[in-house]
């Protein structure tokens, strides 16, 4: 059984694509074979988070219309040999993304022997955010504690419930999971940011982790390196949790609470 | 912190005031796929059950859906005409 996921939030730059990358390659990493689809045609860029992008020679978009294979499309991750990226195109128009084409596109996939299909999703809610989430199975929806990110969200959970495929055949719903993403416990306990328990209130849908605010992500993207695969960092630990609670395992939450610096600390300095 | 919020007597936190806005905006965006889409039809209904007694604009009358926690609380606000004098 394959299932298909899609990491998708509405607004930009909350984590989607950060996300994608670290959650496909934990999944890989737990021995899964898992695909990671890049949907946001004319602004790619998982391609430069996962350090393929001067591997790419076909993409998305030539599969659709023909004009490659799928094998010929699919690149394989440098660090992991069961995980496989197919890159968004850069140069084509977002509308050459057709239901149809997605449909075959996920339908082979499944028939390769994937058993995770990762749709990252474009912003937004046009063409590309649409398509990335029709047919999913489950969705991850990465939110920031701040207001726009979770009104975004809101309206994302709503498309999700009306216009997916699931939705409209009157199958069952998608499994929707929140993600919060840049959670800084200290602001939260200064009452300067929307707590996870806020959030939870707001949206109602299940809680599948919460990714601190760090400077390693940044770290990881110039890299190209998944922040997953960053040794003794507080945001691969959390990524991977997200990953085991997503495969169905208990784990209790991290870096949720903010422990104040004790006088030792204070006076000596470190972080 | 809070010993001195306490003294200075309680203020809100911004945190608490998004809680607040965001709970507020999304009660009216929630018209479709989430929450119950009858409200403008209920609308529609009261004001001609009404209108068959009283004379009303049909904007004379608000529907609202509030939740607050585990209760819902539908809220109808029906504004009467002025009763004419000589009437």
């Amino acid at each position: 059984m394959t299932r298909i996921v899609v990491v998708t939030s509405g607004k930009g730059g909350v984590g989607k694509t950060t996300t994608s990358a670290s959650f496909s390659a934990g999944l890989a990493m737990r021995g899964h074979k898992t695909v990671v689809i890049d949907f946001d045609v004319g602004l790619r860029n998982l391609d430069l988070i996962m350090g393929c992008e001067r591997r790419v020679v076909y993409d998305f978009v030539n599969v659709i219309q023909g004009e490659a294979t799928l094998n010929q499309a699919l690149i394989r991750d440098k660090q992991l040999e069961n995980l496989f990226i197919l890159p968004a195109s850069q140069t084509r128009d977002k509308d050459a993304l057709t239901k149809e084409g997605v449909e075959k596109t996920l339908n082979d996939l499944k028939g390769m022997g994937f058993e995770y299909i990762v749709c990252d999703s474009p912003a937004g809610i046009e063409t590309g955010a649409l398509m990335a989430s029709y047919f999913a199975d489950d969705a991850i929806v990465v939110t920031n504690p701040e207001v726009s990110s979770v009104r975004d969200s809101d309206r994302i959970l709503g498309i999700l419930s009306a216009k997916s495929h699931r939705a409209i055949t009157s199958e069952e719903p998608i499994k929707e999971y929140l993600l919060l993403t840049r959670y800084n416990p200290k602001r939260v306990s200064d009452g300067e940011m929307l707590s996870l328990q806020d959030i939870e209130d707001i949206l109602r849908i299940k809680l599948i982790g919460v990714i601190p605010e760090s400077e390693s992500v940044l770290q990881a993207s110039n890299q190209g390196i998944p922040a997953i695969h960053l040794r003794d960092t507080d945001v691969a630990v959390a990524y991977q949790d997200v990953v085991s609670r997503y495969l169905g395992e208990e784990k209790p939450l991290r870096f949720v609470d903010y422990e104040k610096p004790g006088l030792f600390k204070r006076l000596f300095g470190g972080k | 912190m809070s010993f001195l919020s306490f003294l200075l007597g309680q203020k809100k936190t911004s945190a608490s005031v998004a809680k607040d806005r965001l709970q507020l905006i999304l009660i009216n965006e929630r018209g479709g796929g989430r929450g119950p889409d009858y409200l403008p039809q209920l609308q529609k209904e009261l004001v001609e059950v009404i209108s068959r007694y009283v004379k009303i604009n049909p904007d004379d009358i608000k529907v609202n859906l509030d939740r607050q926690d585990s209760l819902e609380v539908l809220e109808v606000k029906i504004e009467m005409p002025q009763a004419e004098p000589n009437a």
